[in-house]
């Protein structure tokens, strides 16, 4: 076995590689930028070199740094993560030219494999379902318009080189063949610098269902059952689970056998993914094939119980397959949550800056099943520009899939991240989206089921019922400690009583409270009665009350006359009033947010370093705008809300004072 | 027998519905609660005993005798805030506009006096048309002998002005007087003369709002301490407040049960300061990842935002911190941060609350505005403040302390108790690429030289270690137990008694 191997990677990969390495006695060795000086894999492994400034491109994609790394450390073998030199043909070349052992596939299965056009071909010559079209080259818009006809519409256009949905054009009719065979090969050509075309069936109801596959160097390949990850936004997965609530078995079958005939087609020796999209009928068709460890590997984990980068590190070692088909059982059920700095209220924008708290649920038993997450950030840490916004990856694991969401929405409400913008609410809301729930779902769920973007969650009915009963007991607590201040009128104290209005989210709720030594039962003005139980005291961030016998995990913030609470993807502001106070609080007029002008304004005297946008530019909220130095600082100031920029009244090297207009909006 | 008793309910009634049902649904038209509602929300429930509530005024002029309610325009007595005693007036706007005459504000000095008596706040709640014409110079007589009170009791018991109407003319300089004044959005005002006035006298056209408004009073006038939505929220923040102060000159600051552990370690305090020395960060994190439970109670949190001041509790007691915000203006000394820290040092050491003190200062922002403004006497009031200042003095330097800023930042040298640096803290006379330019002014013409320079000062006196060398630090503590060495240092000064030499009283450069 290798004594050291070095990972070419960073984030939570690195940390995940890392952690398997350390337990099967292998040292480790983190590359980092200048960016990630003070990150967590450099900290969790045994050496760190040092490779280059922040950018990827002059650090973590250059082959001869990382080569530069592998020399200075003596690494046997390293492992590349995800992204960067994953899937690199050149990377893995230099590294046997070099004879350092690559924890991945052979060289000829990454090129195979790298070419949508050439992979497509071996998997239909290696007998794997593959999407009705044409794999030639398209000589022009007309060839494309008979092949779309031959092939039968809906059909879709797609570059060679493609990825992420750039060159990608769905035509329903020769028009729109003619069009977007155009547009498509002109954004290839632009984009990738390679405007070859195919055309394929567009397949409806898709989803995403992916095959994980793990070959040895010796001829042995199997199947470690399915992912689905058809939760996804603009090609980015968000959710994802195994197995798949749609799969059979005659089809997950049929799907892993051809999976692992593709994979030993092309000599494959490592972990590896085979993306199927699959219809409403369970017709299933190749997508292509990920010649890496997959993002969302842990859920795979969890159902099957195999390490995978254990088994891909065995197998760059030339250890055979220590598993067989017939050892590979479906345990149970598993979900993924990435949660991402991208903020949720804003279109998604991603977010950075310094995580003023991260405090992840405890890893291991919670309620039905467990919990694991996949994570290299930590409190105090830096959220940078440079890399992609994942924060971590929230798995959970339970019996079945009915539990393993319920644990994943207790988990999610106990997971804390302050400082930046995230997707924690809107995962959450899916957890409770009943579509997802019933396992209904096609690639096109959240383009459908959120078409205005994420605007935040309603609470039902029951629900509100259960925080307003838990904020009530809270804010008795809260109340009674302030009655217990030094100084007080001896005989004259305060006495908290027992009826209480809690207002939220536009609805009121009188009740009654009667405590006792192990909690307070709350009733409602029509009866029900509600029991809360919790150890929360006054500024705990998270309150785990248990309503009516089930938990209820609360984030919380105190405000004037209550709590701020978040659960459930819901944000909301709650007021626990006596019941005079509400009636004199139902007195005051309701405001309006203020109307926040359309001028930016210099917030403080300094001078401007820079204008980002010019005069009828349409900005996004969140934006660039300007940046202006003050006391040697530079302070970027960012559009409050999308718009267009009408007037720009200062230039670059203008000293401003404070509130001089900078630009004006329409 | 019976009769009495139900005519001294019938009195009640009457003197307790104050300008009658019309007035009070008038005044909650303008989203404003009356006097009483105003009183019910701040104190205890039940809490509250009136005096004078039958005192109605002695004016004949103007056929006043004709319109003589019960009260006068405005509600006095005392109550208490979660058990502790405060006296309270709290203007009627329904009766006769709220406006002061002779007796109303015999009411008020009633309870002042009282107050002074007896050790407990004043909370006066502001909502008045202003003096009463129609009493002519006994209304400015009234104003005056408020205005008496209002000196007398400063430093003895806290008090507190909530505007919560009109405030104007002569009226602005009670609240003016006391210790915190907060104002409504959108319902309250102060000025001395009104925007007609200032259309006449200067030609400016200015609204209500603009000239006094509360976003005026809390940016721009630094006159107000806070601002809050209405009047309910308004109130529960007073109450808030009360619970961080004394009662009197002569308590303790108040301490309450508190659910956090004096230990705590914060990592995430250790990367608090950026690698790069130009870049900002929000020093409230510090404070609310150093206060117990996480709570913050800021005052004039938008005016002089380059410096923070508000309370906390340590092991549930009152401590006031004053910190630079590197956030803006790079946390520079300024005219307005030094008046701004130095009236809450100022109302601290009055009050025996112990100072906290988190310094992250470049030095005093330069410019012919600050120095024609009198930056030299607006920042000697800080350092004038910290120096006085007798109760416990704490203060962490978490990254620049450049030259006379440091001083002024409860440096040892000011009778601080307590100075301990972060290892990040750079303790200089200034930035090292200033100091080198001045000490090898003839090398500034080779680059590499005065680099290298550069980095030679920066290697040997960007630290805290200078100063700890010789004992103006008392310790260099990891970041990431700050709140647990502040917490034992405040615990050690508990006992801590110093005074000043005797004087009729100081002579602060105002």
């Amino acid at each position: 076995m290798f004594d050291k191997i070095l990972i070419a990677n960073r984030g939570e990969i690195a940390c995940r590689v890392i952690k398997t390495a350390r337990k099967m006695g292998i040292k480790t060795v983190a590359v980092y930028s200048d960016a990630d000086k003070h990150a967590l894999h450099v900290e969790m492994a045994d050496e760190a070199v040092h490779i280059g400034p922040p950018q990827a491109n002059q650090s973590y994609i250059v082959i001869d740094k990382i080569m530069g790394a592998i020399a200075q450390s003596g690494a046997q073998a390293v492992h590349p993560g995800y992204g960067f030199l994953s899937e690199n043909p050149k990377f893995a070349m230099a590294l046997e030219a070099a004879g350092v052992a690559f924890i991945g596939p052979p060289v000829k299965a990454i090129e195979a494999m790298g070419d949508k056009i050439t992979s497509k071909k071996i998997a239909q010559e290696a007998g794997v379902s593959t999407v009705p079209g044409y794999m030639g080259l398209i000589e022009d818009a007309e060839e494309a318009v008979k092949i779309s006809q031959q092939v039968g519409y809906p059909v879709m256009i797609k570059a060679s080189a493609g990825g992420g949905g750039k060159g990608m054009r769905i035509a329903w009719n020769d028009t729109e063949a003619r069009e977007g065979f155009q547009s498509s090969k002109n954004e290839a050509a632009s984009s990738f610098g390679d405007d070859r075309i195919f055309i394929e069936k567009f397949v409806t109801q898709p989803r995403h269902i992916e095959i994980q596959v793990l070959c040895d160097a010796h001829g042995n390949g199997i199947y470690l059952n399915e992912r689905e990850c058809s939760i996804q936004r603009r090609n980015q997965k968000v959710v994802e689970e195994a197995p798949s609530p749609f799969l059979d078995k005659a089809t997950r079958k049929a799907m892993g056998e051809q999976a692992v005939a593709l994979a030993k087609a092309v000599g494959y020796a490592s972990a590896g993914t085979v993306e199927f999209i699959v219809d409403g009928q369970r017709n299933f068709y190749f997508l292509e094939m990920n010649t890496r460890l997959q993002v969302e590997h842990p859920v795979t984990e969890l159902i099957t119980g195999v390490d995978l980068v254990e088994q891909m590190i065995r197998v760059a070692n030339g250890e055979p397959l220590s598993i067989t088909q017939d050892d590979v059982k479906i345990n149970g059920w598993a979900i993924e949550n990435r949660l991402y700095a991208e903020d949720p209220y804003r279109g998604f924008l991603p977010s950075i800056g310094r995580l003023t708290r991260y405090r992840p649920p405890a890893e291991g038993p919670l309620g039905d099943g467990i919990v694991r997450n996949d994570t290299g950030v930590f409190e105090g840490g830096e959220i940078s520009m440079y890399y992609d916004p994942m924060i971590a990856k929230l798995c959970t694991w339970a019996p079945t899939r009915e539990q393993a969401i319920e644990v994943m929405r207790n988990a999610l409400d106990s997971f804390e991240v302050e400082g930046i913008g995230h997707n924690l609410p809107f995962v959450a809301a899916v957890m409770d989206h009943p579509k997802f729930m019933s396992g209904d779902m096609t690639t096109a769920f959240i383009a459908e089921e959120y078409p205005d973007g994420f605007q935040g969650v309603t609470l039902g009915g029951e629900q509100l019922r259960r925080v307003a009963a838990a904020c009530a007991a809270m804010n008795r607590v809260a109340e009674i400690r302030r009655t217990r201040v030094s100084g007080r009128l001896d005989n004259h104290e305060r006495r908290v009583g027992s009826d209480w209005a809690v207002a939220l989210q536009g609805q009121s709720f009188d009740v009654t409270i009667a405590a006792d030594h192990d909690g307070s039962t709350v009733r409602f003005a029509d009866g029900e009665a509600l029991r809360v139980e919790g150890d929360w005291t006054p500024g705990d961030s998270l309150a785990r009350m248990v309503v009516d016998g089930d938990p209820l995990v609360l984030k919380v913030d105190k405000i004037t006359q209550g709590f701020r609470i978040r659960t459930r993807g819901a944000d909301l502001k709650v007021h626990v009033r006596t019941p005079r106070q509400a009636q004199l609080a139902a007195l005051m007029p309701e405001k309006l947010p203020p109307d926040t002008s359309k001028l930016l304004l210099c917030p403080m005297p300094g001078l401007i370093v820079k204008i980002n946008v010019a005069e009828g530019d349409a900005v996004q909220e969140g934006q660039p705008l300007c940046t202006v130095e003050a006391m040697k600082m530079e302070n970027i100031l960012r559009a409050e809300r999308s718009g267009t920029v009408s007037k720009i009244n200062a230039a670059a090297g203008d000293s401003l004072a404070v509130d001089d207009v900078i630009m004006e909006f329409e | 027998m019976k009769d009495i008793l139900s005519e001294l309910q019938d009195r009640r009634d009457n003197a307790r519905l104050g300008g009658g049902q019309k007035r009070i649904d008038a005044q909650h038209a303008k989203g404003k609660l009356t006097a009483r509602e105003r009183i019910e929300l701040l104190l205890d429930e039940g809490s509250f005993e009136e005096y004078d509530m039958f005192v109605a005024h002695r004016c004949t002029d103007f056929d006043m005798q004709d319109n003589r309610p019960y009260g006068d325009g405005v509600v006095t007595g005392w109550g208490t805030i979660n058990g502790r005693m405060v006296y309270v007036f709290s203007q009627d706007f329904t009766v006769l506009g709220g406006s002061v005459s002779a007796t109303h504000a015999q009411k008020i000095c009633k309870i002042m006096d009282m107050a002074m008596q007896n050790g407990a706040p004043v909370i006066g709640l502001n909502d008045s048309g202003g003096a009463r014409i129609q009493e002519g110079v006994d209304a400015l007589a009234g104003y005056a002998e408020i205005f008496q009170r209002n000196i007398m009791a400063s430093g003895v018991v806290p008090q507190i002005s909530v505007i919560m109407g009109p405030c104007a003319g002569g009226a602005v300089y009670s609240p003016a007087m006391t210790d915190f004044i907060f104002m409504v959005r959108d319902s309250s005002y102060m000025f001395v003369t009104g925007p007609d006035v200032v259309k006449t006298v200067t030609n400016e056209h200015v609204t209500a709002e603009e000239l006094g408004g509360a976003s005026t009073h809390t940016r721009k006038s630094s006159v107000a301490d806070g601002a809050f939505e209405n009047d309910v929220e308004a109130l529960a923040e007073v109450r808030r407040l009360v619970d961080f102060l004394p009662l009197n000159n002569r308590e303790k600051p108040p301490v309450r049960p508190f659910f956090d552990d004096v230990d705590r370690i914060e990592r995430s305090l250790d990367t608090l300061i950026p690698e790069n020395a130009n870049t900002p960060y929000d020093m409230k994190e510090l404070i609310v990842k150093v206060a117990d439970e996480g709570d913050f109670y800021e005052i004039q949190e938008d005016f002089a935002r380059n410096i923070i001041t508000g309370f906390i509790r340590l092991e549930g007691q009152s401590v006031g911190v004053v910190a630079n915000q590197p956030m803006v203006l790079a946390g520079c000394l300024d005219i307005d941060s030094s008046r701004k820290a130095a009236r809450f040092v100022r109302f601290c050491d009055a009050f025996e609350i112990p100072i906290l003190t988190f310094v992250d200062v470049p030095g005093f922002l330069p410019g012919t505005a600050q120095e024609y403004g009198g930056v030299i006497k607006h920042g000697a009031k800080l350092l004038f403040a910290y120096g006085e200042a007798t109760v416990p003095k704490v203060t962490v330097i978490t990254r620049k302390a450049y030259g006379g800023a440091y001083d002024v930042m409860a440096s040892k040298h000011l009778r601080g108790d307590l100075n301990y640096a972060w290892p990040t803290a750079e303790i200089a006379v200034m930035g090292a690429k200033g100091a080198t330019e001045i000490l090898y002014r003839s090398e500034l013409a080779d680059k590499d030289k005065i680099g290298a320079r550069t980095k030679e000062y920066e290697d040997r006196f960007a630290n805290p270690f200078v100063a700890a060398e010789r004992g103006f630090i008392d310790e260099v503590i990891q970041p990431k137990s700050t709140r647990k060495r502040v917490a034992r240092a405040f615990a050690m000064l508990r006992n801590k008694k110093l005074s000043n030499p005797w004087k009729k009283h100081d002579n602060i450069p105002l």
